[in-house]
């Protein structure tokens, strides 16, 4: 039912949400500004930066210069695609046997999956970093992409799990009757029916994976580094250059903000997938 | 062909014995109909035998081989849903060839069959449709059309009735009957329907907790109830069943007549009061409390001139009259 609304109320709540709005998006906006002017320009009195400077994309040349920002984004590319095809590999026949054949075991194994999200990744750090020392993963891409497939991989499952629940037993069932093995079930009628499931959990967790930090600069270095280490890399231990890091950080989340753009729908769609009948 | 015979089959969920044992012989060509309340096990006798259970023991053969231990896709059936079940994603043209597709036929044989089978269904025009765009009817028989294009040995059909309204249902109904008179391959129907059972059946057995009350044509369960769950169940309005004094006097733990087997005449044995009378024209249903018994269901033909509140007298056809013993068994 509508409710009446005056349009003094909806002025007034128009201009909170306004404001509260701009507030949290003024980082991004000042990281955008900063990007375009002069490192002396960048440390001045935020009113001068807006009002008493000009404007340069020198910033983003020397950056390209100093670290070669193609190599960084193709590390990215990589490491995010490819721990998200491999995590799918495991995920939909795991997701599969948990939806439509359970066991009394099932919830526990998948309370099991997402409680790993809860532990602190800082505390495997030692065990896994010594790993990755001593069968010389350090640094690679191929560590990186299973170590992010390995901490991606209980969501994965999760939201499969949750689509695949939303298909009707009934027909796979007549895939079964009408000669399906189980390849062909998957194959033929399963996946092609959980595509928007799939597309939206590829999407979340190559974005999960693009922006993920705390492993890619803990156990790369030079060789697999990708964006989130080439950000990090303009901070503290050079000094701060801020007109530089931020003309590296809009660089880095540039790519991963236009795939989020352009597939905004189909994300929405996947994640409510199921919500409204 | 299409013989399939049941030895023993029992099927437990756990502790929950959902069939406990049961014997049938389904005979090449014919129709079949388990019939029962819910929850009486005729949908999982049904997936047994489909391979979409697995048996707990005891044996399935189908045409003389033991099929107990086969896949569904093995074993030569097809079934229809009562979802219908059909793949959203694919045209109707699609999922009817799929069962072809996954038996690897050719292309060409493929199209043709499909064509023939969309004749048959009244589909010719749709083929190129989705599932989402067709109603109910129509969805029917895509998956009637999934199920015939590979010819089956058997096919088995779960409540398919049940998602449509009456009037498409008694239309679906006779399509189905007809189908299974040009096709003459073996049909076993489940549904909870006993007006579905009486009217399509050349075999119906009765199931109630998972066991078989009775087998036999739709008339013999009719005419000769083996006992009250049968009585009670076949058979619309249901049987009147007395306990009491009146079975007493025929010797019988229960006495059972049938609504239309009570004569409104005068001077009959039994009198009472109209309690509600329906009138649809060709038939009149009365509701009678009858003194000294309780309330009688009496069904007459053609228009009675009986209202809420008369009295009437009654009488029960002597040679229709079903005698049952104190455990419900079917007396002669």
């Amino acid at each position: 039912m509508a409710r009446a609304v005056s349009t003094r109320t909806k002025t007034l709540n128009t201009v909170i949400a306004g404001t509260l709005g701009f507030l949290i998006f003024f980082p991004i906006l000042w990281i955008i500004i900063l990007a375009f002017k002069t490192e002396e320009d960048a440390i001045r009195a935020p009113l001068e930066v807006l009002f008493q400077s000009g404007w340069t994309t020198d910033n983003f040349s020397t950056v390209q210069a100093r670290s070669d920002y193609f190599k960084h984004f193709s590390n990215s590319v990589i490491i995010s695609l490819g721990s998200t095809l491999l995590g799918l590999v495991i995920a939909i026949p795991a997701a599969w046997s948990m939806a439509f054949v359970p066991a009394k075991r099932t919830k526990d194994v998948l309370m099991w999956m997402l409680s790993t999200k809860m532990m602190p990744p800082v505390g495997v750090l030692v065990p896994i970093y010594l790993i990755f020392r001593d069968t010389g993963l350090l640094d690679s891409r191929f560590g990186l992409t299973i170590v992010l497939m390995l901490i991606n991989l209980p969501i994965i499952i999760w939201m499969l799990y949750t689509y695949f629940r939303e298909i009707p037993g009934e027909i796979l069932e007549a895939a079964r009757m009408d000669g399906a093995g189980l390849k062909e079930e998957i194959l033929y009628v399963l996946t092609p029916m959980a595509v928007p499931g799939i597309a939206s959990t590829v999407l979340l967790n190559i974005i999960l994976a693009w922006n993920e930090a705390f492993w890619t600069l803990n156990l790369t270095a030079a060789k697999a580094a990708p964006l989130t280490a080439f950000i990090a890399s303009y901070s503290s231990p050079e000094g701060l250059f801020y007109a530089k890091l931020s003309a590296a950080s809009i660089m880095a989340i540039a790519p991963i903000l236009i795939m989020g753009w352009f597939s905004q729908k189909q994300l929405v769609r996947g994640l409510t997938f199921g919500a409204v009948k | 062909m299409g013989q399939i015979t049941l030895k023993q089959v029992r099927k437990s969920f756990g502790d929950v014995h959902v069939i406990p044992g049961v014997d049938l012989t389904i005979e090449d060509g014919e129709f079949v109909v388990f019939v029962g309340p819910s929850g009486c096990g005729k949908s999982t006798l049904l997936r047994l035998i489909a391979g979409l259970e697995d048996t707990t023991s005891g044996i399935i053969a189908i045409d003389g081989k033991d099929a107990t231990a086969l896949p569904p896709a093995k074993r030569g059936l097809a079934m229809v849903f009562q979802s219908y079940a059909l793949y959203p994603h694919m045209t109707v043209r699609k999922n009817i060839a799929f069962p072809l597709k996954m038996a690897g036929m050719s292309e060409a044989e493929q199209a043709s069959r499909v064509e023939r089978a969309a004749k048959v269904l009244n589909l010719t025009n749709y083929l190129d449709r989705r599932p989402g765009q067709l109603s109910g009817g129509q969805r029917q028989r895509v998956a009637i059309g999934r199920a015939i294009v590979r010819e089956p040995a058997a096919f088995l059909f779960d409540e398919p009735l049940s998602n449509l309204d009456a009037a498409l249902r008694v239309g679906m109904r006779q399509e189905i009957t007809e189908l299974h008179q040009s096709l003459k391959t073996t049909m076993i129907y489940v549904t909870h329907d006993q007006v579905e059972a009486m009217t399509m059946a050349d075999k119906i057995v009765v199931l109630n907790a998972g066991r078989i009350e009775q087998v036999g044509s739709p008339l013999e369960l009719y005419r000769n109830p083996v006992n009250l769950f049968v009585a009670g169940f076949i058979g619309s309005p249901k049987m009147n069943l007395i306990e009491g004094a009146e079975a007493a006097k025929r010797d019988a733990a229960t006495i059972g007549i049938r609504p239309e087997h009570i004569d409104i005449i005068d001077g009959g044995p039994w009198t009472g009061t109209v309690g509600l009378s329906e009138h649809l024209g060709s038939d009149t249903f009365l509701k009678v409390l009858v003194d000294g018994i309780g309330t009688l269901n009496v069904r007459a033909s053609g228009e009675v001139g009986r209202q809420h509140g008369d009295r009437v007298s009654l009488a029960p056809q002597a040679d229709k009259l079903h005698r049952f013993n104190k455990d419900g068994r079917s007396v002669k």
